[in-house]
């Protein structure tokens, strides 16, 4: 087990790790920010369109993104556990949990693969490339728009978050953390819980108001 | 020995060579490679706007008005996202704010150089669009046209979101330094209000920057993807795209302003040789000024066809960002009253954010009150307004702060006479360009058109004339600021009697900031008079 240097401009580690632990959390604020956007977008275009809303989430597969959503919560507590093992010098079992992690992120973008696919082979696409004629509403493009836009760039972060998942597992296993250090695993984890609570908010939203 | 000697080198000369900049986790450092990027972004800006000027000397065309279009969008552009969003914080904050609170860095270095660097990314990006042949939208990339348009939106609206993951991190990294790095005994009641005001400004830039990366992502994708959010002709909502930019680009003023009001209650303070009057107030005030500049950004729309009660709402909210301001001008007033006034060239500027940002702000509330924009919206008027709060208001605080600070920072003295020089020309073509502005807008002469009617000439050769002085003052500056790096008398470390913690230490300070933990004074405006 290594020791870890404070940087020279902390007084001691509790002062480094409280700093880094807000930081972080400001840094998860201004994410929170950057979907509210969307999440605007999204309930200027449904109150605009309600009944087009209704139509094109019929498009969407239930049983997919209800899976996905399944797998991202069992992810949030496979990474919880991860976190946990640190905490009690169990590296061993927090780079089983941290890579179990990785692994039901990448179920879900698989999964989000074949539902993407499966899409734009119908033409389902945002407005501008939109060629689809099972659905009569003529705003219907939009929704799909939102669909591409919110859920691409949530998966943007599910990618992010397995990089950041695989640093952190590799730094378990070279034995950098212990129950004295271990900011990097928590906050990693604490982003990784807000990309699934952004599911769980979008998973609602675009599949189950059909 | 030659150890001792070295931790005690200066910080400019504690490493040698540019790899020791271009990697240096010191926040001075890393405070003054933001500075000169962004004072060149300033004199690419302000080219730009004689260019403008020039146009508008005289009725009848000069450059093809597609040039022009894209003069004063580039103007615009650059002087805000380039220039003055960054420029106090990330150049004299970084410097300043661990120095202030007794601390040796920012709570984040590594995190701190990576936003230089995010910084000179999104700004290359901007500067590729404008050698790739410009952008003619508007500094405001209003939609539709931003999604026909021709030039090259994509790239500059790019850099106006990665730099705003610059702002975002500067913002976050000074929070978490306010609130876990301060020395013992340092509190956020005896820190110096030029803190306070850049904490109300980074909640400014964690809170409402993220809707301005969301808002140009959007836009780049429309252009791209055709995504429609922002396009009529494929259902979308143009006036979305309008309430998106300015919920971030409202906020985004007082991310400009704050800080410059923060260097003011120093220099005021400073030279009047007495304790600021109404410490708390001042300090609240910021953060009110903060709260309050999330509710009003439909000012901005009150004729977009926004809802009449939209407007009310927006126009009444507005009304009450004057009160936390007028606090801090009453506040600043009642400090000078009875003070032994210095006046140097950084209290000659302050005294000019006196005078200069209260016609800023009294014309702000001509524009809040609903009828008189319906009236005056689109015209000078309004240009003049905001050149009064911005370059009347923070330019004057940023030159405040960068003649007060210089000592400090590059441990030489610039040539007051020359630096008194300066601040006339700047003073004097800075009100005979913009007031005559108001007369133009009020004479109902509207904005961004390259050409007008015979009857403006008059107030516009004028404006044109004043602008020319604005330029000369600004030329002298670069010129005596060059002349005093190598040239300048060696500074003291305290030439104006400062008491925070800055001045007392060395100028310019040692790599670490101080060779043991300060002693933190119980004010820190500590001249034996009252506030
Ligand atoms: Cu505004």
């Amino acid at each position: 087990m290594s020791t870890h240097v404070i940087p020279h401009h902390f007084d001691n580690a509790e002062q480094a790790y409280q700093s880094s632990k807000l930081g972080f959390w400001l840094f998860l604020v201004s994410e929170i920010l950057l979907f509210g956007g969307l999440f605007v977008a999204y309930i200027v275009f449904r109150s605009l369109y309600p009944d087009m809303f209704h139509e094109a989430s019929g498009e969407l597969n239930r049983i997919m993104g209800g899976f996905n959503t399944i797998v991202l919560i069992c992810s949030s507590f496979t990474m919880a556990m991860g976190v946990n093992r640190v905490q009690h010098n169990d590296p061993k079992k927090a780079v089983m949990f941290l890579a179990i992690t990785i692994a039901f992120a990448a179920i879900f973008m698989v999964i989000k693969y074949f539902e993407y696919s499966h899409k734009i082979h119908l033409g389902l696409l945002p407005a501008g490339f939109y060629h689809y004629d099972g659905i009569t509403h003529p705003r219907a493009p939009l929704f799909f728009s939102l669909y591409f836009v919110m859920t691409g760039l949530h998966g943007v972060h599910v990618l992010v978050g397995m990089g950041l998942i695989t640093w952190v597992l590799l730094r378990v296993k070279r034995g950098d953390f212990s129950n004295q250090y271990y900011t990097p695993v928590e906050l990693v984890g604490l982003y990784w819980h807000l990309v699934d609570l952004i599911w769980i908010y979008l998973f609602p939203l675009m599949y189950l108001i059909g | 020995m030659a150890h001792a000697e070295h931790a005690h080198a200066n910080y400019l000369e504690a490493k040698k060579g540019i790899w020791s900049w271009l990697v240096t986790l010191d926040h001075k450092r890393i405070g003054v490679m933001y500075l000169w990027t962004t004072l060149f972004f300033f004199v690419v800006g302000g080219l730009f706007s004689l260019g403008v000027r020039l146009e508008l000397l005289k009725p009848g065309p000069l450059f093809q008005p597609d040039t022009y279009n894209k003069m004063f969008t580039m103007h615009g552009a650059i002087m805000v996202f380039l220039f003055i969003i960054p420029i106090i914080p990330a150049a004299l904050g970084n410097f300043f704010l661990p120095i202030m609170i007794g601390a040796k860095d920012v709570a984040f270095p590594r995190l701190n150089l990576l936003s230089y660097y995010i910084f000179l990314v999104g700004s290359s990006l901007a500067v590729g669009a404008l050698i790739a042949g410009g952008v003619d939208t508007g500094w405001t990339f209003y939609t539709p046209y931003s999604i026909r348009s021709a030039s090259h939106v994509i790239l500059i609206t790019l850099g106006v979101f990665i730099n705003g993951f610059s702002g975002i991190l500067t913002g976050l990294n000074f929070m978490v330094t306010l609130h876990k790095l301060k020395a013992p005994g340092m509190t956020f009641f005896n820190m110096p209000l030029f803190l306070w005001s850049i904490y109300a400004t980074a909640i400014i830039q964690v809170l409402a920057t993220p809707v301005v990366g969301i808002t140009t992502f959007l836009l780049i994708l429309e252009r791209v993807l055709k995504i429609g959010i922002f396009d009529p002709a494929l259902g979308g909502d143009p006036i979305l795209f309008q309430h998106f930019f300015w919920f971030y680009s409202h906020p985004a003023v007082y991310i400009m302003i704050l800080p410059g009001m923060g260097i003011i209650s120093e220099v005021v303070t400073v030279f009047s040789r007495k304790h600021i009057f109404g410490y708390k107030a001042v300090a609240y005030s910021s953060l009110a000024i903060a709260f309050i500049s999330f509710l009003v950004w439909g000012h901005h729309m009150f004729v977009s066809g926004q809802s009449p009660l939209s407007n009310f709402l927006f126009s009444w909210l507005t009304m009450f960002v004057a009160v936390p301001t007028a606090i801090k001008v009453y506040n600043w007033t009642a400090t000078l009253y009875r003070g032994s006034i210095v006046l140097a060239t950084p209290m000659l500027y302050a005294l000019s954010f006196l005078f200069m940002f209260t016609i800023g702000g009294v014309t702000g509330l001509f524009l809040a009150a609903l009828s008189v924009d319906v009236h005056l919206h689109d015209t000078y008027f309004v240009v003049a307004h905001f050149h009064y709060t911005m370059m009347g208001g923070t330019v004057m605080g940023l030159l405040a702060g960068i003649h007060y600070w210089w000592p400090k920072m590059f441990g030489r003295m610039y040539p007051e006479l020359w630096g008194k020089i300066s601040c006339a020309f700047i003073f004097v073509g800075f009100n005979v360009t913009f007031l005559s502005q108001f007369i133009l807008g009020k004479l109902g002469m509207p904005r961004r058109y390259h050409d007008y009617f015979p009857e403006y000439a008059g107030w516009n050769m004028v404006s044109s004339i004043g602008s020319l002085f604005i330029g000369i003052g600004f030329l002298i500056m670069f010129i005596y600021l060059f002349w005093s790096l190598k040239r300048g008398a060696k500074a003291p470390a305290n030439p104006w009697d400062g008491k925070t913690l800055e001045w007392q230490i060395s100028s310019p300070p040692i790599e670490h900031n101080f060779t043991k933990v300060p002693a933190i004074p119980a004010s820190p405006y500590e001249y034996g008079v009252k506030g």
